[in-house]
């Protein structure tokens, strides 16, 4: 019997694929978003605002991950844009693998901006890369306030969170102060974008925040 | 959850350790995994298990060892640990914090036959 030192990050094959990944899209001038938050959290509808203030000045292409169905792109479909479906098949994440096998269907010349929106879970896809520039998310008001302590990995990981559903504020006891605090307490250097994305409320600032960051 | 595919991604690495070290049989092996990363231990020992049956890892024990989450300040430049996942430099109040340790996952120790 001997021991071995050996050294290595377990997700080292992921991070490689993934260092690949982004290296293809900053030479095809892409910023590449990871979008992450809880199921029903507001993703789907936030890429449709998106896509539609952004419309004729940004290309937007999109990734969407999904345990099952196709009902994501095809609503992003409907806004005249690129968009690829990949079901995980019961993975709870995405991976920089996934995000390659995508690269065939997608015509990145024609893009400025790829978003990949990730499976619904406030936890594993924090733990992986798929070659994205900035992790964005997404923590919708209903969930309350101490998600950034119970989830911290996602808000440590995310340079931008955007708090949904404010209309819903007058009906709930969440504080939306509270929200902010906790979350900078866990990523002091977290932006905030407080929105609703049903009526539109706070958006500019999102899309003033994307606009510089892509680069035609 | 995503421990499965952490457990494919361990068995491989290490099927690829033991190859190089000319080894037959993994006894145990020994992983580095960070207080802030998101992984169940029991869900990983468990998805270990089950990738690893008739390959000659079967039945190795992992032996897994927290790391603390340790930040260290820019301002300062002193190190600390991060409570609750709060990162606020205890002794100068700062709030720009690099982390240092607390996001491992990783092999450091193999034992084979």
């Amino acid at each position: 019997m001997k021991k071995i030192s050996v050294v290595r990050n377990i997700l080292e094959a992921n991070e490689r694929i993934s260092e690949q990944n982004r290296a293809l899209f900053n030479e095809k001038g892409l910023f590449v978003i990871n979008l992450m938050s809880s199921p029903g959290a507001g993703k789907t509808t936030l890429l449709e605002r998106t896509i539609e203030n952004l419309k004729g000045e940004v290309r937007v292409g999109v990734i969407e991950g999904d345990v099952q169905s196709s009902r994501d792109a095809e609503r992003i479909a409907a806004h005249d844009v690129q968009v690829v479906q990949i079901n995980t098949g019961g993975a709870c994440h995405l991976d920089g693998n996934m995000i390659r096998d995508t690269f065939d269907s997608m015509d990145f010349d024609n893009m400025d901006l790829l978003i990949v929106e990730n499976v619904g879970n406030l936890v594993c896809p924090a733990e992986f890369k798929v070659g994205e520039d900035v992790k964005v998310m997404i923590l919708s008001v209903t969930e309350g306030e101490d998600k950034p302590s119970k989830y911290p990995l996602m808000f440590h990981e995310s340079s931008v969170l955007l708090v949904n559903k404010t209309d819903l504020l007058p009906y709930l006891d969440t504080d939306l102060e509270e929200i902010h605090t906790e979350s900078l307490k866990v990523n002091p250097e977290l932006t905030i974008f407080d929105v609703s994305c049903k009526t539109g409320e706070g958006l500019e600032g999102w899309f003033d925040w994307l606009r510089t960051r892509v680069s035609r | 959850m995503h421990e499965m595919s952490i457990a494919q991604s361990l068995a491989s690495l290490l099927e690829e350790e033991m190859e190089k070290a000319g080894a037959r049989v993994l006894k145990s092996v020994r992983l580095e995994i960070g207080q802030m990363s998101a992984i169940v231990p029991e869900a990983l020992a468990f998805g270990f298990e089950i990738v690893t049956q008739g390959t000659p890892m079967e039945g190795a024990e992992l032996i897994m060892e927290r790391v603390p989450l340790k930040g260290s300040c820019r301002e300062c430049l002193r190190e600390f640990e991060v409570r609750d996942y709060v990162f606020e430099c205890p002794f100068c109040g700062g709030r720009s914090i690099d982390v240092v340790s607390g996001q491992e996952l990783a092999v450091v120790e193999m034992t084979v036959d």
